[in-house]
This record gives C-alpha cells, structure tokens and sequence, in this order.
C-alpha cells in the first residue's frame, strides 16, 4: 500500500491510499467539480460516503452517479473551541449535515442522504462569524468545492442565494 | 413501557453477580502507567470481594489505545488466566464486557473474570484527539470528518443534541440541571474530582465549547482505573459482600447505519430505543421498577437523552424529566449518585457501575459514620457533605452510550 493522492487544507495533510478504491473515485470527482455518490446496482439508491455495499441489498456492484448538490441544513454543530490546531484560527465555525434533496424521505421517511461539511463562502473559505450567525436548521445550501491538491477536492457547504430562504432558520437559542 | 412481559425466558436473569468493586483515585496528573493504576484497581477489587489472585481466571478489558494490556496486569499480580480479552472502545463498554464475561462462564471457559479500564485520561491521552492525534495526516473514513473539524465526542453528537431541541423545544436550562444534580451528588463524595455544587446559571453562563455544549455540559477529564469481577451468583455466595446479581445485559446495541449513523433518522432517536426491548423484557422489570439510574454522562445531553429512550419518560419529555428533581438524591430516581462522568472522574462507564453495586450493598461511600462493624450508618440527609445512600435502592439500571447510534445497558438488583 502507498498513497495515491496527498492534499493539504488549512495545513492539514490529507492522504488517500491506492487500495482506497472508493474514496479514490469520490474526491477525483469533487476534484473534477463534479459531486458523486455510489449508486447500487440492484436497489438503485445512493449511498453517502463511500462504503463497500449497498446496506439496503448489500450488492457490491456501483455506479457513480451525479448528484445535485443542493439540500437543507437538518442540524448542526458550532465549534466555538477548536480541537484541531488548524480551525483556531477560524472559530466559530459550522459543521452542518445536510439533507440533499435528492432521494430525502427515500427509501423510509427516516432516511435521507446527510452530508457532513463546513459552511463556507461561495469562494469555498471559512465562513466569516457574521454568516455562521445566519445560518441554521432550513437554511437552504449549495454545494461548492475547495481545491486541497492535485486529485481531490472537499465539498463544503454555502448558503444558496438563489433560493426561497426561511425567514428565520432555527438557531441555538441566543 | 407499561407492557413488561415477565415470562419472557430470563436469559440466566440472577445466576450471575458482581462480587467485587475497585478503583483508584480520581485525579490529574496521576504520574503513574496505566499498568500500575490497572493493578492497583484490581488489588482493590480482589480485597473487596476477598478473593485471591487464584481465585480468578479471567480477565477482560477495553480501551481506545490508552490502557495497559491483561496479560501485564494478570502478571503483575500473579493470576493465571484460563481466558482473556482485550478490545477496542470506550462508553457502551462496561455492560458489554459483563454480558461477555457471563457468556464465557456459562461456556465452561472460566470461572471468575475481572473486567478493568485503566486510563490516563487527563494526563496522556485525552478523549478529545487532541495533541499529536489532532495533527495527524487525515486518511480513509475520517475524511469524511476530521477534515470538517469534526473530530471530538461533543462535535460528533451535536447535531443529534441540537436536533433534540429543534424536534421538541429542550432548553438549554432543562439539560443543565442534569449537572446541577450530578453536582450535588459529587458534593457528597469523598472520591470525586469536582466537588462543588453549581446552578443552571452556573452552566449556561459558562463559555460555549461547541453549540449546544458549555463547558459545564462537558464531562470531566481525569486519570484512574476502575475494576468490576463478575461470577456466578453460587460461587459469590461464598464471597465477602452483600449480594449484587445480574437481572438483564445488553451490549452495544446500535441503529441502523453506524458507518454513519445520521444517514437513518430521526437523528434526536438514539440507540435505547432498540435496546430497551431487550433490556426490560430480559430484566423482568421496567422503569417504572428502577429505584437508580446510571445515565452515561459524557455530557448532560447523554444522560437525559438515554433516560427519555429507555422509557423514564415519553419520548421528547427528557428535558422536563430532568429538570423535575426527579434525577437529584432525595427525588424518586436519582442519576449518578457518584457525580458521574460530570463531576467524579471520567472512566468510560464503569465507576457507574460501581456505584451502582455500592448503592444496592447499602454501603455508599459517603461522610456517614462508620460502625464498629465497618458498616455505615447512613443519615440520608442529602445536604452538602452528607449522606448519599439512597434509602429504598433494590433495583438500579445503567445505560451506557459510546454514541447517539450505540449503546449497553445493565440491570442490578439488591440480592441480600
């Protein structure tokens, strides 16, 4: 085994093995711009992150497929003490998991695919405090991509301006 | 829960026990390996059940990469082992290995196991990944998370904490009475690290660490080991102290899709909503029948979020559940007696256990006087630096919780 990919991000080294098939194919795309999720074969439905089955039928046969990167905050995190070095300089920042839009509610009402990222600005950077203030459970968002090296990139998370907004997501209260 | 159905097959309900207790001290900087704090918990352990080191012959032990192994403790004190175990893990553990325990028993394997965690985990290697962990290349699985600064137990759980007081209006002031009662509890413990007693603006007014979480809604961070043994109820007849038996075990119980465990809601659900279908069935009892609960308090969210789904309450109801006295000494189902995780010490589960067989030995070991007999003559006066002996305590039930999507559970029962 040896690493295939190196990125670096905040001046986090980030490595992906070549045995890594999966992870591999998911951050190349992200890499291309392009956000990607395993499709099952046999069932059809997507999967989020990477795994090895499909956990609805545990078919190993996939495809990769384009997925809109659109969704609704469904809950989140706000990270006032940094753990990692590399955030301190950023606090507070949001960790936000966001229901797609694709395939939510499928295939039981208790699904939904719940994608894990930061909020950021639409130019894929940190999100200043004044729009981490703004931003909470039903604030609709758009995926965007941040360039960490050659082969990968990280999705993360922006507020979608084209979007109806709620007039006040819900936030932890003040 | 109303429908307990008691002639379900009892799954070896009572025919095994907890013979012995040990700890060390609970503190900062302990200086020592987690090697020696391990064989110091387990000489305790072995004194309180005034066992020799032949008498035990098996050994089990969990750990995130921080404690010692058994075969140096079994060494160390000179026992000879017909099985050992050592796994990965950390809070759905205690239960879990009590359960493997009876299972290697019941198999002819052994006879007698003693089940340790030993941790530096103040001093060493700190629960949080912080140090060199925190700056490690980020490869595989935690790509999906660390790079998003998402690398610690309360960064982890909250969006199911935050979720929880979106879904059903939790306040922030309803969860921190979980501290303020744990508080109390510490007050009344020799042995704990934080011993003060703080209020709901205590813990609100406390700085954020990570929303919803202040500072005062984090467990504590300390260094100590902690051991249980476990045995057949006919051999701990023999044994030196009042009978604790084993009425119901589950071991790390989880939701659907724990790769990722958000990806199956409603994620303000956690793991005891699958459990308590074998907890309770298996026990016999329900929660109606409790007298102590050992609600895992990494932070005040877990414990109320634990006590909700195993049926203490109706779900959404926790925040009422604890901020009602319900939980504190003196109400009708105190939590932690010790302090808990909040305010004890932090030993990924088992020092709850340990309260637990030392509430239904009637021995808390608390500033009450003691009889020329070595027995404590319990005041129950609960006021600050007094008695924490809960008066009726029959029947207690620990729930463990490693996540939102994990968990074990054990119910004790007074057997003297």
């Amino acid at each position: 085994m040896s690493v295939m990919v190196n990125g670096d991000y905040l001046g986090m080294p980030l490595a992906i093995e070549d045995v890594d098939s999966e992870n591999l194919a998911y951050f190349r795309s992200c890499a291309e711009g392009v956000f990607r999720l395993q499709r099952g074969r046999k069932s059809g439905l997507l999967r989020y992150p990477p795994t090895t089955a499909c956990p609805w039928t545990r078919d190993r046969e996939y495809d990769w497929v384009e997925v809109e990167g659109r969704g609704t905050v469904h809950s989140y995190g706000e990270v006032h003490h940094a753990i990692q070095p590399a955030f301190r300089a950023f606090t507070p920042y949001l960790v936000l998991l966001v229901d797609l839009d694709t395939q939510k509610g499928v295939p039981s009402e208790d699904e939904a695919l719940r994608v894990i990222a930061n909020l950021v600005t639409p130019e894929g950077t940190l999100a200043p405090p004044d729009v981490v203030a703004s931003v909470g459970i039903g604030t609709r968002v758009r995926m965007v991509f941040t360039p960490v090296g050659d082969g990968i990139a990280i999705p993360n998370w922006t507020v979608d301006e084209s979007a109806i907004q709620p007039a006040r997501p819900w936030r932890y209260p003040e | 829960m109303n429908d307990i159905d008691s002639s379900t097959p009892a799954f070896l309900r009572n025919k095994y026990a907890i013979a012995g207790i040990g700890e060390t001290t609970y503190r900062r900087g302990s200086n020592e390996t987690t090697r020696n704090l391990a064989t110091w918990a387990m000489g305790n352990a072995l004194d309180d059940a005034g066992l020799d080191a032949s008498d035990v012959d098996g050994m089990l032990s969990y750990t995130g990469n921080d404690s010692t192994s058994s075969p140096m403790v079994a060494g160390d004190l000179g026992i000879r082992l017909n099985f050992y175990m050592d796994c990965l893990g950390g809070g759905s553990s205690t239960e879990a290995l009590v359960g493997i325990a009876i299972g290697v028993i019941e198999a002819g394997m052994c006879k007698t196991v003693a089940i340790f965690r030993s941790m530096n985990g103040f001093s060493q290697v700190r629960i949080g990944g912080t140090g060199a962990r925190a700056a490690a290349p980020i490869t595989g699985d935690a790509l999906h998370g660390r790079t998003y600064g998402w690398s610690s137990a309360g960064q982890w759980f909250a969006p199911t904490f935050m979720r929880h007081m979106y879904d059903y209006g939790t306040t922030p002031e309803q969860v921190a009475s979980v501290k303020v009662a744990h508080s109390k509890h510490a007050s009344n413990n020799p042995k704990a690290y934080y011993r003060k007693r703080v209020t709901v603006d205590d813990v609100v007014s406390s700085r954020i660490v990570c929303k919803p979480l202040h500072l005062l809604d984090c467990c504590v961070e300390t260094d100590n080991a902690t051991c249980i043994i476990v045995t057949t109820t006919e051999r701990a007849r023999d044994m030196r102290q009042r009978m604790v038996q084993i009425r119901s075990v589950v071991g790390r119980c989880s939701k659907p899709r724990i790769d990722m465990h958000y990806q199956h809601g409603p994620i303000s659900r956690v793991a005891g909503y699958y459990a308590k279908e074998i907890l309770w069935p298996n026990a016999g009892v329900g929660p109606d029948e409790i007298d102590i609960t050992g609600s895992y308090d990494a932070f005040t969210f877990t414990a109320m979020l634990q006590l909700e789904e195993y049926g203490f309450c109706k779900k959404g109801e926790g925040g009422e559940y604890v901020s009602s006295g319900i939980i504190e000494l003196g109400g009708a189902r105190p939590n932690n007696t010790s302090g808990g995780h909040l305010c004890e010490g932090y030993t990924h589960g088992m020092s709850m256990v340990i309260e637990n067989v030392r509430q239904l030995r009637h021995e808390a070991d608390d500033s009450c006087p003691v009889d020329s007999e070595g027995r404590r003559t319990h005041t129950y006066d609960y006021r600050e630096g007094g008695c924490r002996q809960v008066q009726k305590a029959e029947l207690t039930a620990n729930l463990g919780w490693a996540t939102p999507a994990t968990t074990s559970a054990m119910v004790l029962q007074k057997g003297w």
